[in-house]
């Protein structure tokens, strides 16, 4: 159905280019899509890997060693309601550009969207066990025994506390949850914002604030919850809490 | 996806030869046997654009891989430090070179290597290509102790050399060129996917014990094993990510690796992640053949782990020394890490010496 739409879309694209009534017509507007990220004010970049200081909310001070992502199912929806997909899915991850700024090969007409939205990690329906070659091979599953799929998130790194001054490892691992052995709850995030208007060359910038995710509602504690938490089904539902408020999409050139 | 690709490929084999007006001498193509499950589970397997697989190209490069005559006093092979019985490296900590100089790394296993997306080879990612690795062993002074125009002139001279490039390349003239694209074709071929876990994950359910699978969710729980996030898994049956870690071996490094290469101490002491396949076959174990047997790898894990400032932090539990586990467990898990071995794959005929 969806992809009905784009092709159509493209169609329509493609007519407009080539039809010459002596009206100029209006140029349809290529989509590009950044995966930003930050920490509160800062950007944080590859080159913060294994360097920069960060402090958490509970006041631990924080070096990440890793950081990657899953993003899928950006979705623009026009006046008309209809669905036009600017991306399946795409792994970020911060040491790699092409993940970090795309082209992607939609264009859509210029105007006025009710909106935007995208799934952090995959929706129930596309988080099947093995299906994606490309992530099978940058082994990015979530283990069948915790309901299978693929990870969302893998925010690896060390930290220290005031009570602590010799690092620690943390593994902020998240994707499915597993309540009870075989029982699993869908634990993505569909991210919705209203309300935009894509006039010349836009580009999509999907903003993590990796703060959020140690911060709100609940206050992270690395001390208590550290690493071996892909297993911990509280840990996996207060990720998604806190995941809630950690995106945020800006158009720009 | 794989229609894309078919598309991507066909199109580009259409403008390779729509763009020849001369006649041009044509090996005869081969494709890579790729077993069941990796086109089932991967990305189809990396060949350079500028070196396509042959059936001549491969017969001469498996020629070349036996052939001592590449070393500087025609006594080594590179199947000498990569025997096939031990799944293509040798049984020795380090190997020795013709000069009886001996080398400071265990010699790495050789298979699959076509699937090693991101092409960083040897142990600290140090050659970018298969072509251009073999460079590495021929010059090394404690290896084969050679010249590329020394290798280049003795090869010429042969009454059968010329004859086998001209078969594979279309011309007699052999190359350094030449020489590293039919080994590099050769060793993409060496390929490793039929051990009894292979079986298993394809849906044979007798092929292993109920030790090995309780050995396989060790692996794959992170709250014990978790060794799935760095040497691959059920979903990713190369049983590497091919990627560099410091695995906890030391607290100080004599051999800096990754950084040696980068030039950066946070690369300091990483090393690639080895595949687990073919371990029956392989030991020593790690970059400097340290550990003999698995029980040393695996107590490495459990309670041998030790502290530097470039440890992977999915490296835990350090102060206790690491993992923690049972007794059972380790019994369980080596059982699993063995049913990755492929006996048949070490006699396979195709890669035994031709010579
Ligand atoms: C004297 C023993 C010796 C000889 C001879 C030798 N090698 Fe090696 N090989 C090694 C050692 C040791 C390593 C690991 C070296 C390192 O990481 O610095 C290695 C690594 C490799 C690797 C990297 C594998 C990977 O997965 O990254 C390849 C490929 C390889 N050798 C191919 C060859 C070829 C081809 C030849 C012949 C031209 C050859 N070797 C000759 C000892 C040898
Ligand atoms: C952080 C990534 C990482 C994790 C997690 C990890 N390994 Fe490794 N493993 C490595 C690296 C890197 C090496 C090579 C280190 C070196 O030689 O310096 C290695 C080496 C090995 C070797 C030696 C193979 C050879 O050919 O020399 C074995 C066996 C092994 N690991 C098994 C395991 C098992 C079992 C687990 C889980 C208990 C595990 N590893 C967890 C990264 C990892």
């Amino acid at each position: 159905m969806k992809k009905h739409i784009l092709i159509i879309v493209i169609i329509i694209g493609l007519v407009s280019c080539s039809s010459d009534d002596g009206n100029q017509p209006i140029p349809d507007i290529l989509i590009s899509v950044t995966n930003s990220q930050n920490w509160d004010s800062e950007n944080v970049t590859a080159s913060d890997l294994g360097t920069t200081e960060f402090t958490d909310e509970n006041g631990e001070i924080l070096i990440i060693e890793r950081l990657r992502y899953l993003i899928s199912k950006v979705i623009l929806t026009n006046s008309y309601g209809d669905e036009i997909e600017i991306g399946n899915y795409k792994l970020v991850d911060l040491t790699d550009n092409n993940t970090l700024n795309y082209a992607t090969n939609i264009v859509v007409p210029p105007g006025t969207y009710t909106g935007i939205s995208f799934v952090y990690g995959f929706n129930e329906e596309d988080n099947m066990d093995q299906v994606y070659l490309d992530l099978n091979t940058a082994s990015w599953n979530w283990p069948e025994m915790l309901g299978g799929g693929y990870h969302f998130m893998q925010l690896d790194g060390t930290f220290t506390s005031p009570t602590n001054q010799s690092p620690l490892p943390f593994n902020y691992h998240n994707g499915t949850a597993r309540i009870s052995e075989g029982v699993f709850e869908q634990n993505f995030i569909r991210v919705n914002v209203d309300g935009l208007s894509i006039d010349s060359n836009t580009n999509i910038d999907i903003k993590m604030n990796l703060a959020e995710w140690f911060k709100n509602p609940k206050t992270w504690d690395l001390n208590v919850l550290n690493t071996g938490l892909m297993g911990n089904y509280d840990a996996q539902r207060e990720m998604n809490e806190n995941g809630q408020s950690v995106f945020s999409v800006y158009l720009g050139d | 996806m794989r229609c894309f690709l078919i598309i991507l490929l066909t199109s580009f084999l259409m403008s390779c030869s729509s763009s020849d007006d001369t006649i041009e001498y044509q090996a005869i193509p081969k494709d890579l046997e790729i077993p069941q499950l990796f086109s089932n589970l991967l990305l189809p397997p990396t060949i350079p654009s500028d070196n396509p697989q042959t059936i001549e190209g491969v017969t001469l490069g498996r020629k070349l891989f036996y052939e001592p005559l590449l070393s500087g006093d025609g006594t080594q092979a590179c199947a000498n430090c990569h025997l096939s019985e031990n799944s293509f490296t040798d049984s020795d900590r380090f190997s020795t070179g013709i000069t009886g100089a001996i080398g400071t790394r265990n010699a790495m296993p050789l298979y699959n290597m076509a699937w090693n997306f991101e092409e960083n080879f040897l142990w600290d990612g140090g050659a970018k290509s298969l072509e251009e690795q073999v460079s590495d062993p021929i010059e090394n002074v404690i290896e084969m102790n050679n010249t590329w125009p020394n290798v280049v002139a003795t090869l010429q001279s042969t009454s059968i050399y010329p004859e086998l490039f001209t078969q594979a390349f279309g011309s007699s003239t052999i190359t350094k060129e030449l020489v590293t694209k039919a080994i590099a074709q050769f060793e993409r071929t060496i390929i490793s996917g039929n051990s009894r876990f292979d079986q298993y994950l394809l849906g044979d359910q007798n092929t292993v014990t109920v030790s090995e699978i309780r050995g396989f969710n060790i692996f794959m729980d992170e709250e014990r094993g978790d060794c799935f996030h760095c040497h691959g898994s059920n979903s990713n049956p190369i049983w590497t990510d091919n990627i560099f870690h410091n695995n906890g071996l030391d607290s100080s490094f004599a051999d800096l690796g990754l950084g040696g290469i980068t030039g950066d101490p946070l690369d300091n002491g990483k090393f690639k992640s080895p595949s687990l396949r073919n371990l029956a076959f392989t030991a020593p174990y790690m970059h400097d053949g340290r550990f003999e047997t698995l029980d040393e790898v695996i107590n490495h894990y459990s309670e041998g782990l030790v502290y530097s400032e470039t440890i992977d932090p999915l490296m835990k539990n350090i102060a206790e020394g690491g993992a923690q586990l049972t007794e059972v467990d380790k019994a369980d898990l080596k059982a699993f890490l063995l049913s990755l071995s492929d006996p048949g794959f070490t006699i396979n005929p195709d890669f035994q010496n031709p010579n």
